[in-house]
């Protein structure tokens, strides 16, 4: 009873402080400073078209940085606490197998999806999408994949290795960037090409596949995880 | 208008989904529900012109982490009942 | 189109903190945080809307020239681009100590564990 009270109190002071944010609202007409600056000197500066992708990967590159980073180690935390229990003394689970219509459409779709992810995560400054959700398409790929074959695992070996060695080169790209671009991670290494193509934009193109591989090994690592312990009793 | 009327639409739903996910007793209904509300506020971030967000939203938030949550569920409800 | 977002993301936002802090599965907790974490994004985005402005992506020539009457604001989205991203690694961490939890104790009823009541 006393603890559904607190419970009350909480959401009602929540919900007061929300009523107060909402009629001192009054939606911005205009774009603030830093804003300006970027849809001002994007365009010219970086020569991507997508203004979201020039922040992410430029601007604010060493944010990603930092964020790539806490994936990486939650998807490592995750393969600790999940690691199965010393060889023999689990049994292994017999799998059901999947239908026929599950094996064959993985056969076809998978290629396909992994296709996509790397459309997404090349055209990353042309169009919406980039390097998170191309590393999230093909990580569902291999999910799919997963499902389709229970009996089978992904190699985590391989998966470890591309991941590190593209978080490598986009520390290196960064590093490059320091030396002959402006600053840490700046995108004037390659000449930045005419706006509006795929080759064009300085070094974004390669930053955001290597981001893309990186974020696509680090979630299929989490799903083979997950998948690894179906099979122990 | 047309577009305002489709926002109010999709905030109703996402609303409804919500509240089936808190008050469902079965998990897998609350999981997918979960999944649709995901799906919902990313229609809703492509209305409020941001489809970068609409795109991670609609592959992570609604794909993966359904996902994620289906696999735990089948390793508890296996040894559960 | 702002103030529907906003209504939208405080409403799940309260949802989400009411669910945590009632249900007993953890389960359900997890996917009370999942819920607030979308509401908080959808706020974040409302925020950064404008009114008849179109998407930050210069597809068109004449959204080159006085770019900064045109478009909408592309600071937040990149915020919450991160933050969704955050979300499922979190999330993911989430479900794997409750599976922990499940072996340890059996059951996933929040009551049953008390190791750190007083």
């Amino acid at each position: 009873m006393y603890k559904k009270l607190l419970v009350f109190a909480t959401i009602f002071i929540l919900a007061g402080i929300f009523l107060k944010l909402y009629q001192n609202f009054d939606g911005s007409k205009t774009l603030n400073k830093t804003a300006s600056y970027y849809a001002k000197n994007g365009a010219s500066e970086v020569g991507s078209t997508n203004i979201v992708t020039a922040i992410v990967v430029t601007y604010r590159g060493f944010d990603t940085l930092g964020e790539v980073t806490i994936l990486f180690v939650a998807a490592a935390i995750i393969g600790f606490f999940l690691k199965t229990n010393a060889k023999g003394t689990n049994r292994i689970r017999n799998l059901r197998f999947s239908s026929e219509i599950m094996i064959t459409a993985s056969k076809i779709l998978m290629p396909i999806m992994f296709l996509i992810g790397a459309y997404v995560f090349v055209n990353g400054h042309l169009s919406p999408g980039g390097g998170f959700q191309g590393g999230a398409i093909i990580a569902s790929g291999v999910a799919f994949f997963l499902l389709a074959n229970p009996t089978l695992s992904v190699n985590h070996k391989v998966l470890s290795v591309l991941e590190s060695t593209s978080g490598l080169i986009f520390v290196l790209l960064g590093i490059a960037g320091l030396i002959y671009g402006g600053g840490f991670l700046d995108n004037r290494v390659l000449p930045l090409g005419k706006f509006g193509t795929l080759f064009s934009a300085g070094i974004i193109p390669l930053v955001y596949s290597f981001i893309g591989l990186k974020v696509g090994a680090e979630l299929s690592n989490i799903i083979s995880s997950l998948q690894q312990i179906q099979k122990e009793e | 208008m047309i577009f305002n009327l489709l926002a109010i639409l999709l905030g109703i739903s996402t609303i409804v989904f919500a509240l089936v996910a808190i008050y469902t007793k079965k998990l897998i209904f609350a999981i997918l529900a979960t999944g649709g509300v995901s799906l919902f506020a990313s229609i809703l971030y492509l209305l409020m012109a941001a489809p970068d967000v609409a795109l991670t939203e609609a592959a992570i938030g609604s794909g993966l982490t359904t996902l994620i949550f289906l696999f735990i569920l089948n390793k508890i409800k296996e040894e559960d009942v | 189109m702002e103030y529907i977002g906003l209504i939208t993301g405080f409403i799940l936002v309260i949802l989400g903190i009411w669910g945590f802090l009632t249900q007993k599965n953890i389960l359900k907790m997890i996917i009370g945080f999942t819920i607030s974490d979308t509401g908080i994004n959808v706020i974040i985005v409302s925020i950064s809307y404008l009114k008849n402005r179109t998407a930050p992506i210069l597809n068109r020539p004449d959204l080159l020239t006085d770019t900064v009457n045109k478009i909408t604001d592309p600071v937040p989205q990149a915020l919450v681009l991160t933050a969704i991203v955050i979300g499922v690694g979190v999330t993911a961490l989430m479900l794997s100590y409750a599976l922990r939890l499940y072996q340890e104790k059996n059951t996933l009823d929040i009551n049953n564990f008390k190791d750190l009541k007083w």
